[in-house]
Parts: C-alpha cells; sequence; structure tokens
C-alpha cells in the first residue's frame, strides 16, 4: 500500500536471523522487565497479604487508574516522537472544571463530553502548532500549556463543585459484572479501548511508523518524505485529546472538579512511559509497555494501603526508586545493542 | 538602534522595562523607595526579595542547561533543605541559638551538596539524559523531604535562621545580598576563568570537546553540584522566610519558574551560550508579573493565565523563526539547519 509497507521487508531482511533475534529481544527487555517486576510485586503481596490474591486486587489497579492509562497513551505518544507534554495534569483538571461547572448549569452531559473533548484537543492542537512553527521547544511551550490550563481552572472557580448529574453519577457506579463474582467499571472498557486503538495506530498505520521514525531521527524521517510537520502536531493534539478524556473519566471516578486536582499527574505519566520502557530519547517503546507501567504504579498504592503502617510519601520514594531502576536497566541495554 | 535590538538581552530587558512602567502609570509611587526603620523599602525591593529564592535557582539551573542539561530536581532538593535545616532546629537542645542555626545551614548546604552530587554522577558517569536523571529526584525528593519531617510542618523560632529570609543587613533584606553574592561569585568564576567556555563547549558539542582534552564529566557535575547548592540555599531562604518546613508546598513548581527565567533571559534549551545576566532579568520579569497582577487589580486567580500568556509571547519573540518572519518583509533568509534540540 504505502512505499514503507513493501520497504519493511527488506529493513528486516538485512540483519542475520540469529542476529535479529537478539536485537528483537533487546529491544522488549524493558518493557518484558516491567511485566516480570509486575509479576513479582503481585506475587510478594500474596505472599504477604492473602487477600491480596485476587482477581478483584488487579481488576480495582485498572479502575482506580483509568484516566491515568489513558493519559500514558497519549504521553507515549509524544515520548515516542523525542518530545513530552507537560501540561496533561492541567488540562484533567480544566477538563473537570469544565464539565462540573456546565453540569451545574443544567447542560446535556453528551453535549459537555463533546465541549470537553475539543477544547482539551483544540488546546494539544496549538501547542502542536507553535512548537511546530515556531521551534519552541516542546518543553517549554507544555509548560506555558499547563499554566494556562490551570490558570482557567482557577478563573472558573477556587471552590471544589460536586458533580451530581445522572449520567456522570451512573458512570461512576456502575459495574460490569465478570465472570468469578469480578466486575470492572465501564471507564475501564473505555481506557482499554482507548490502548486497543492507540496499539493498532502505532503499530498499523503510517502514521504510527512516522511516530517511531521522527523519535529514530527527525532528520532521516524528513528526508525520506515522511510527513514529519504534521505528524508532530498532530501527536500533541492527540495528547490533549487523551487528557480530556482522562478528565472525563477521572470526573466519574471522583465525582466532583477541583482547580487544584490533578496536581502532578504529568509527573506519574511520564513515570509510567518510562517505567514501561519508552525511552525519553523518542523512537523505542510500546503503548502496552505503558499500560503495564501504570499498573506498576497503582500496585506501589495498594501496597502501600495493604501494610496500613506505611505513610503515603513511601509512594513518591518507591516510584522515584523504580524509575531509576528502569533508567539504569535501559542504559545497560542501550549499550549491549550498541 | 538596530544593533541594539539586535544584542540577545534586548527583549528581555524592553520586556521588564515596559512591565515595570505598566505598574508606574497604574500606581505612581510604584518605583519609589523609602527609608524606614533603616530598612529599604519599596515595590522595587518587595520583588527583589520575593525573587531572591528563584534568582538564586535560576542561576544554578543557567550553568546546567548550558551543558545541555536540565534539573528537575531544585524544588525537591528546596523541600529537603528546608526540612533537614528545621528538622535539626526542631530537635536541637537550643532551638534559639546561632550556633544551631549555623549548623542548620551547614546540614542544608551539605544535603545540597550531596543531591548534587547524586544529580552529577547519574547525568555524568552512569550517562542518564539529564531530564530522567532529575526526574528521579524531583519524584523521590518530595517523599525524603516528608520522610524528615515527618508528614508535619516544622516551626522553629530561631532570629538568626529567620534573618536569613527575612532579616536586613546595610539597609537591604539579606536574601538579595546572598543572590547577589552567588551571582557575583559564578559570573567572577566562570567569565573570569576558563570555566565558563569549557561549559559552553561542553554544551555546544560534548563529543568534540571531550576528544578536544576537555574532562567534560566533571564540567558536567560541577554544574548540577552548583545548581543543587543554590537550591539548598533557596530552600534556606523560603523556609526562613515563613519560619517553618513544609515538604509538600515549600520551592512547588519553582524548577520550572526558574527554567522559565533562563529561557526568558535568553538561554537555549539546546545548552551552549548562556547569559547570567539574562538569567536574572528574566526571574525579575518573571516575579514582577505578579507583582503586576496586583497593581492592576486583576483577581490573583487570573494570576497564571496572564503569566502563561506573556511567557509564550516573550518565547515567541525570541523565537528565530518569529523573528525570520519579523524581517522576511526586507529579505527571504533561508533558515539555517535544523538541528534536533534535545531537552
Amino acid at each position: 500500500m504505502s512505499p514503507l509497507t513493501t520497504l519493511t521487508p527488506l529493513t528486516v531482511k538485512k540483519p542475520s536471523p540469529a542476529r535479529n533475534r537478539l536485537r528483537g529481544g533487546a529491544r522488549y527487555a524493558p518493557t518484558l522487565a516491567t511485566v516480570g517486576l509486575f509479576i513479582a510485586m503481585f506475587a510478594v503481596g500474596s505472599g504477604m497479604y492473602p487477600s491480596f490474591l485476587s482477581g478483584q486486587v488487579f481488576l480495582n489497579l485498572f479502575i482506580d487508574n483509568t484516566f491515568l492509562i489513558v493519559l500514558a497513551v497519549g504521553m507515549t505518544f509524544v515520548i515516542l516522537t523525542g518530545g513530552i507534554d507537560l501540561s496533561v495534569g492541567a488540562v484533567v483538571a480544566l477538563s473537570m472544571m469544565v464539565s462540573a461547572t456546565l453540569l451545574q448549569q443544567g447542560w446535556n452531559a453528551g453535549a459537555i463530553i463533546v465541549l470537553v473533548l475539543l477544547i482539551g484537543g483544540g488546546l494539544g492542537l496549538l501547542m502542536g502548532l507553535i512548537i511546530q512553527y515556531f521551534d519552541i521547544q516542546p518543553f517549554i511551550v507544555t509548560l506555558a500549556g499547563m499554566f494556562l490550563a490551570r490558570g482557567l481552572c482557577y478563573v472558573i472557580s477556587l471552590d471544589s463543585i460536586p458533580v451530581t448529574e445522572g449520567f456522570f453519577t451512573g458512570m461512576a457506579q456502575a459495574q460490569i459484572p465478570l465472570p468469578g463474582d469480578l466486575f470492572v467499571s465501564p471507564g475501564v472498557l473505555l481506557a482499554l479501548g482507548i490502548v486497543a486503538i492507540a496499539f493498532f495506530v502505532l503499530h498499523h498505520t503510517r502514521f504510527g511508523r512516522t511516530v517511531y521514525a521522527i523519535g529514530g531521527n527527525e532528520h532521516s524521517a524528513m528526508l525520506m518524505g515522511l510527513p514529519v510537520k504534521s505528524t508532530k502536531i498532530l501527536v500533541y493534539a492527540l495528547s490533549g485529546l487523551c487528557s480530556a478524556v482522562a478528565g472525563i473519566l477521572f470526573s466519574f471516578y471522583s465525582l466532583s472538579g477541583y482547580s487544584l486536582a490533578a496536581q502532578g499527574m504529568e509527573l506519574d505519566a511520564i513515570a509510567a512511559v518510562v517505567i514501561g520502557g519508552t525511552l525519553l530519547t523518542g523512537g523505542t517503546g510500546y503503548v502496552l509497555g505503558s499500560v503495564v507501567g501504570v499498573l506498576v504504579l497503582g500496585i506501589v498504592q495498594t501496597f502501600i494501603a495493604y501494610d496500613g503502617t506505611l505513610s503515603s510519601w513511601w509512594t513518591k520514594i518507591v516510584i522515584g526508586g523504580l524509575l531509576l531502576v528502569f533508567i539504569l536497566l535501559q542504559r545497560l541495554f542501550a549499550r549491549k545493542t550498541r | 538602534m538596530k544593533s541594539l535590538l539586535k544584542h540577545r538581552l534586548a527583549w528581555p530587558v524592553i520586556a521588564l522595562a515596559a512591565l515595570l512602567l505598566l505598574n508606574q502609570v497604574f500606581r505612581p509611587d510604584f518605583l519609589s523607595l523609602r527609608m524606614q526603620d533603616g530598612h529599604l523599602y519599596g515595590s522595587l525591593i518587595d520583588i527583589m526579595r520575593n525573587g531572591a529564592p528563584t534568582i538564586l535557582i535560576a542561576l544554578g539551573m543557567t550553568l546546567v542547561i548550558a551543558t545541555r542539561g536540565i534539573d528537575l530536581s531544585v524544588g525537591a532538593v528546596v523541600a529537603i533543605a528546608g526540612a533537614a535545616s528545621c528538622a535539626y532546629i526542631a530537635a536541637s537542645p537550643e532551638p534559639g541559638s546561632p550556633v544551631t542555626a549555623a549548623t542548620a545551614v551547614l546540614i542544608a548546604v551539605i544535603a545540597g551538596l550531596a543531591l548534587g552530587i547524586w544529580n552529577g554522577f547519574l547525568v555524568s558517569t552512569i550517562g542518564v539524559q539529564p531530564i530522567i536523571a532529575t526526574l528521579v529526584l524531583m519524584t523521590a525528593g518530595r517523599g525524603i523531604a516528608q520522610l524528615i519531617t515527618g508528614g508535619q510542618i516544622i516551626s522553629v523560632s530561631n532570629d538568626p535562621y529567620k534573618s536569613i529570609g527575612a532579616g536586613y543587613l546595610l539597609t537591604l533584606p539579606i536574601s538579595i545580598l546572598i543572590t547577589a553574592a552567588v551571582f557575583i561569585l559564578a559570573a567572577v568564576l566562570t567569565r573570569r576563568t576558563a570555566l565558563g567556555t569549557l561549559i559552553e563547549a561542553v554544551g555546544i558539542n560534548p563529543v568534540a570537546s571531550r576528544l578536544a582534552g576537555l574532562r567534560s564529566r566533571n564540567i558536567i557535575w560541577i554544574v548540577y553540584v552548583f545548581s543543587a547548592v543554590c537550591a539548598a540555599i533557596a530552600g534556606l531562604m523560603i523556609s526562613s522566610n515563613v519560619t517553618a518546613a513544609d515538604a509538600n508546598n515549600a520551592g512547588l513548581y519553582i524548577e520550572m519558574d526558574a527554567i522559565l527565567a533562563v529561557v526568558i533571559g535568553g538561554t537555549s534549551l539546546a545548552g551552549g551560550r548562556y547569559t547570567l545576566v539574562g538569567t536574572v532579568v528574566g526571574a525579575f520579569i518573571i516575579q514582577t508579573l505578579t507583582t503586576t497582577v496586583y497593581t492592576l487589580g486583576i483577581p490573583p486567580e487570573v494570576t497564571l493565565v496572564f503569566k502563561a500568556l506573556v511567557v509564550i509571547t516573550v518565547c515567541l519573540l525570541q523565537a528565530p523563526k518569529a523573528r525570520n518572519l519579523l524581517s522576511s518583509l526586507k529579505a527571504a533568509p533561508k533558515p539555517a539547519a535544523k538541528e534536533k534540540v534535545a531537552i
């Protein structure tokens, strides 16, 4: 179909099969390490607390982190191109504020959701345009975006606004039963649906391949005739859209809008992506790895909740420690493959 | 006039002057200073005093950014330094004595040194990207600070300690004097010796500078240690100003303000050439913005929106592409080959 599809077999053929297998293994290694870590943590938890080993504890990791999963998906796209998006936490808060305020004024839930998605996507698009056309670092542009979104939250209201509207509370309380007395929330299905779409887009479309190509070497990607400009802009629009979806999911979860909500969530999203095996330099990583990264962050919190004696700040220290371990692991693999 | 406008400090200085002028128009006594009880008072002094921690951190950040790095951990270092010194004072047998205060300062600076060495180790020896290497401490650091304070806000009452952030010496606030001293030290050390050139060399091309026989590892190590020590001193100022250590909120988002100050001041995040004066101007712009919001009677909740708009405007004005657009009326110069910008 596309010139790339026809080229792919050629580039794969070049290295000898044995070397290729080794390289492929090293490519998956950081993500596999994350999966291994997750299984190990779950096993340790089950050994320490009898009630830990249950399907529901596992599913709760999804239920409690739907918004973070969606954020991590958007962030994976941005980081794969070698950029970064610091605005996501603030956009989540803005989405929550907008929906809570408008719900209070009696707007239709569906209209609000569409509006929130437009705001999030529009903000992302705007940041992408500035990054691309004015050549300012993503770090600075998305930082300004973060100030803007957070500032707009303050402008809307400084108070926490409760959400009592039927559709939102319904989504908050709904449980979708699964076999074996288990259940998930509708948000989980939505989040997993987004992950599936992201997976398909990244690995089976021209856009996805361009994302990887830009992260690998932007200049080469441009010389190959790939649509670098539009892809880079779209990636930020996508991340903004994901932030808006995450904001709606977080509204379902917390049933309120608060201007200080989701503070530092951008760091959690970045940490999840890095722990999931994506290199911050771009070009390498998997969206499924980021999902496992979110689950690892979730299990750390579950651990601390189960323990009961550990204070909440241990979460931060452990996440920092995990980040460190994974960065060092990545360095190790990067050296080996070189 | 044209060559003046082309000077790299032109836009930041114009922006700062415009902001100050705006304030002066709305409040005619804005620029005036007055003496009271042997202390200087006035809006300008307030701006400098409130901006002192940001300026201090931005100075350290400038050198880090000049080596093509970034230090996200400074806010966490602020929290840790404040927590460590206040925890020490609160637990010491003589919580009010000058010796205790001096030891507390020493503890904070040593903590800064240690954290800087840690960051420098990750970046220079292990070779981790600066943004992630310092992300580790940014995430874990606040946890560590909370661990030190036990999750509480530790209040202290120690007059010598309080004077660091709130005291006066020779009619000027001590925090301004400390910041000025660090600025002069940094300027002399990097501009009167080869250190500044070496830092720029590392930032422009790390590989080339290493091949030229430069110990770039040591240079990188030095800038991260300097940045963390600056952050620790800023942490002392912030905690001493409120005579308490708040592990959660002390220095929250100060890394963002510092990075903005550096960028607005005209130092590129891509590394290489840097300007300490520009950074100070940038930090003043950010602090003056906050003051302007109050002067103009804009509701405080709009501050962040205002800040975002000014930041993006200043960045756009500085962006080479925007400048090319402006000057393209005269001639259409070919844009220089773009290099991939690593952050």
